[in-house]
């Protein structure tokens, strides 16, 4: 029987394309902290079904708590931060992103001593996540600073929402746009905004074409840890020269390393999906179980919890607010229900050949966790597909259990090998 | 006749875990349909203009073990969710044709998700309530999402839902609030005069039977309540805050009157209560719903402030019913709940109000450490 091959844990994943987030990303951050001590106008929002657009046609920076948050997690710094929110009263049950977050806004990460600008506008742009409500009415209440709550229409009834929610959403957009005109002191330039979406869609166009790659045998790159380097840029500088420029440089070095039958680890021997958001504050030993196995995810949920372009959604500059509209109300995962999650996992199961599903629960995250135990029901019990759930939370280190992750995964993926060994020998399909 | 076997036969219905006021009202009602509500608000309106009945759908409380539920949603999910699936998983809806969900939280809309799936003889349906209540199109957005619930109910009963028949269901809900707000008010005023778990019980047995029947009962005991007697006692009076879904035991009210408590406002079933002042009847009924909706309906943890912030409105309120204290009773695991702690908190101990939290789930039994807590709180509170 096959066994877990030994992963030196300082090992490196970073391709060139990473690289090239990291830089692009560093240079966003870095404008952040400048404009957080020459306090330049700045609009918060939330990553799910974001309107970026919107605030870069005003030329407000925009600013995501959930990067600082996932950004304290990766450097392990996020621990410090949360207790500092527990003993503001928040619960040990409450999303840990937003306790980290709160965290570093009271320990002076906000403004000119920090390295985030204070919000002139907070942009709640409620998608999905009923946490984000919260978390932007505290913000607002500690900044002192406006909130405009941008309300999307979940996605309740198929696929497509009703013209009035569509009308309900325009209507909304129209309002941030004359608050955003307001407090920049700027008018509305529509041709602006166009160039700016053509720049999204361009960006979007490298996206869906980068997973969708990932079809490939091997695929050229992991689609759940090396995909959140693409979030970045997918995400927040949606709409700018440089997230465009990155796809478009993506794109190319993933060809080529399919063409070359590469991948990110020297052997791929299970395709996976992955459920869920990753653990940052142990992300880099997370990857290492599975890399163990040479399990590569080549789809993941996570990656389009901003948006989900891989289906042929662009955003268009025909059809500025409209086409915003649909991308909150439908084109995000984060605004569709959990049976329709379940919908386009089995897609990816399916149309992108995987072995198995591996859901990682969170503790912090019922968005994303409430109910998978019942999608682990239906992916093993009605579909017969190899699942894995493992638990442990996005921000929170004190969640994650190393041995218990590690016995978990090697026995899943024993298992799976198995499986696979005994359908080779009898002449099964593998 | 008394008030206590009013009370007495409401506290048998809501304990009822069988829905027996629903079985009955089935057989009088041969082919009606019933639609379970799960917690904060449905606009029960409509479903009752639809001629079926809501049902407030509550969880399971302290009756039910899980077997399957808990393998479906995770241990740190509130009580409510798990048990409402559980009782699906062991048939005790199957009194119900229907179910509404709303977009109260994460876990809620999750699992409307679930529920849908397993039980697809179930008619559920989820409402995306508004949470911008400044946009001037808030409104028509009501107005069009009620409409939709309409057009889905009036599938369920087989038949449409004619404006006259909501406009009379307007009337009959208005009427029941109104009753209840005044309630709320002597409450208030007499607290000696009816307790609150005698008026939890009386309301929260009106969400099993027809609204018909449950107001006829309040008109009851309203013309009962004069006849009362009683003395006001040296008790703490305080605001219970943050029960509005998952709802606590009786036995865990009745600790915190025993403790020495009067408890002059709560927000126990609160989405049965939502409007501060009747829906008006004057514009078209639905109209005149999504208006009150967005303009006359109370603070909520699960929807975003209006004009006012929540953290206001809790003070206002212990103001209003000139309280001592707030006692903070949130759900185990109930995310809105326990993230309008800190700054409920904050504005609190800016008013100079103490405050005590109390977490609860819905199946506990022993309330032993509860009641110490309460005790030690309320000493405080009396000889400060
Ligand atoms: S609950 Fe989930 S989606 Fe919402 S803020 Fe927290 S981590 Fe993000
Ligand atoms: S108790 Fe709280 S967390 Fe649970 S369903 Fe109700 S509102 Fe949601």
């Amino acid at each position: 029987m096959a066994t877990a091959v030994t992963v030196d844990k300082d090992r490196k994943y970073q391709s060139e394309v990473n690289d090239h987030s990291k830089r692009i990303m560093t240079e966003y951050s870095d404008q952040l902290a400048r404009a957080a001590k020459g306090g330049e106008p700045a609009g918060f929002l939330m990553i799910s079904g974001n309107c970026v657009e919107i605030l870069r046609a005003f030329d407000m920076h925009p600013v995501f708590p959930e990067v600082n948050a996932l950004q304290l997690a990766i450097r392990k710094q996020s621990l410090p931060m949360i207790l500092k929110a527990e003993q503001m009263g928040y619960s040990s049950d409450n999303c840990a992103y937003v306790k980290a977050d709160v965290g570093m806004l009271m320990s002076g990460g906000y403004g000119p001593q920090g390295t985030i600008p204070y919000p002139s506008l907070v942009v709640c742009n409620y998608v999905g996540c009923n946490v984000y409500v919260k978390w932007f009415e505290h913000i607002a209440e500690f900044c002192k600073a406006p909130l405009y709550m941008l309300d999307i229409p979940f996605l309740r009834e198929g696929d497509a929402p009703s013209q009035d929610d569509i009308t309900y959403v325009v209507r909304q957009l129209e309002e941030l746009i004359a608050t955003c005109s307001r407090i920049t002191g700027k008018p509305f330039d529509i041709d602006k905004l166009r160039e700016v979406l053509a720049l999204s869609a361009r960006a979007e166009e490298g996206w869906s074409r980068a997973k969708e790659l990932c079809k490939v045998k091997p695929a050229p790159f992991d689609a759940y840890f090396d995909s959140i380097n693409m979030m970045g840029p997918i995400n927040v500088l949606r709409g700018t020269t440089q997230a465009a420029g990155f796809f478009d440089f993506a794109v190319e070095a993933f060809e080529a390393l399919a063409a070359q039958h590469k991948g990110p680890l020297a052997e791929e021997r299970f395709r996976t999906v992955v459920e869920g958001p990753p653990p940052y504050p142990y992300y880099r030993n997370f990857r290492n179980l599975f890399s163990a196995w040479g399990a590569v995810a080549v789809n993941s949920t996570y990656s389009t919890v901003g948006g989900l372009w891989e289906w042929g959604f662009r955003h268009d500059p025909r059809r500025p607010l409209e086409s915003i509209a649909e991308q909150m109300l439908v084109e995000n995962l984060t605004n569709r229900s959990l049976t329709a999650r379940y919908q386009q996992i089995r897609r990816y199961v399916e149309e992108w050949e995987a072995d198995a599903l591996v859901i990682h629960s969170i503790k912090s995250c019922r968005l994303f966790s409430a109910g998978q135990g019942d999608m682990r029901e239906y992916f093993t019990r009605d579909l017969g597909v190899a699942t894995l759930l493992v638990e442990s939370d996005l921000e929170d280190p004190r969640y994650y259990s190393e041995a218990q992750m590690k016995n978990r995964i090697d026995a899943f993926f024993e298992s799976l090998e198995h499986r696979k060994f005994l359908r080779k020998g009898t002449g099964g399909d593998a | 006749m008394p008030i206590t076997p009013i009370i007495e036969r409401c506290r048998a219905r809501l304990e009822d875990i069988e829905f027996g006021s629903v079985r009955e009202w089935k057989a009088r009602h041969p082919g009606g349909r019933a639609v379970g509500c799960f917690p904060v608000y449905t606009p029960v309106e409509i479903i009752h203009a639809a001629g079926m009945l809501p049902v407030g759908l509550f969880g399971g409380g302290n009756t039910i073990e899980l077997a399957n539920a808990d393998a479906r949603f995770q241990s740190f999910v509130c009580s409510i969710a798990k048990s409402t699936l559980e009782m699906g998983f062991q048939g005790r809806l199957k009194l119900l044709d229907g179910v509404i969900f709303s977009s109260i939280c994460d876990v809620a809309r999750n699992l409307s998700s679930v529920m849908a799936r397993n039980f697809p003889e179930l008619h559920v349906d989820y409402i995306h309530h508004a949470q911008n209540m400044t946009s001037p199109s808030a409104v028509d957005y009501v107005e069009s999402e009620f409409g939709r619930i309409q057009r889905s109910m009036e599938r369920l009963a087989g038949h449409p839902v004619s404006p006259g028949a909501l406009a009379a269901s307007l009337k009959t809900y208005n009427q029941i609030r109104e009753i209840l707000r005044t309630l709320y008010r002597i409450r208030r005023e007499s607290p000696h005069l009816i307790s609150t778990v005698e008026l939890y019980i009386l309301a929260r047995a009106g969400t099993l039977v027809d609204p018909e029947d449950h107001l006829r009962e309040l008109r009851e005991v309203m013309d009962l309540l004069p006849a009362r007697q009683g003395r006001p006692k040296d008790r703490v009076r305080v605001v219970i805050e943050s029960a509005f879904c998952e709802q606590p035991p009786l036995d865990l009210l009745q600790v915190v009157e025993d403790a020495g408590c009067y408890i002059v406002d709560d927000d126990l079933l609160t989405g049965w209560r939502w409007y501060v002042e009747d829906v008006p009847e004057d514009p078209p009924p639905l109209r005149a719903l999504a208006e009150s909706y967005i303009r006359r309906s109370v603070y909520s943890s699960v929807r975003h402030d209006g004009p006012r912030s929540r953290n206001l409105g809790l003070v206002e309120k212990v103001r209003r019913a000139n309280a001592q204290a707030v006692i903070f009773m949130p759900a185990k695991f109930c995310e809105p709940a326990l993230f309008d702690y800190p700054l409920f908190r904050v504005a609190l101990e800016q008013a100079n109000i103490p405050h005590l939290v109390i977490e609860f789930e819905e199946k506990m039994w022993t309330f032993e450490r509860t009641r110490n807590e309460l005790e030690t709180f309320v000493e405080s509170m009396l000889f400060d």
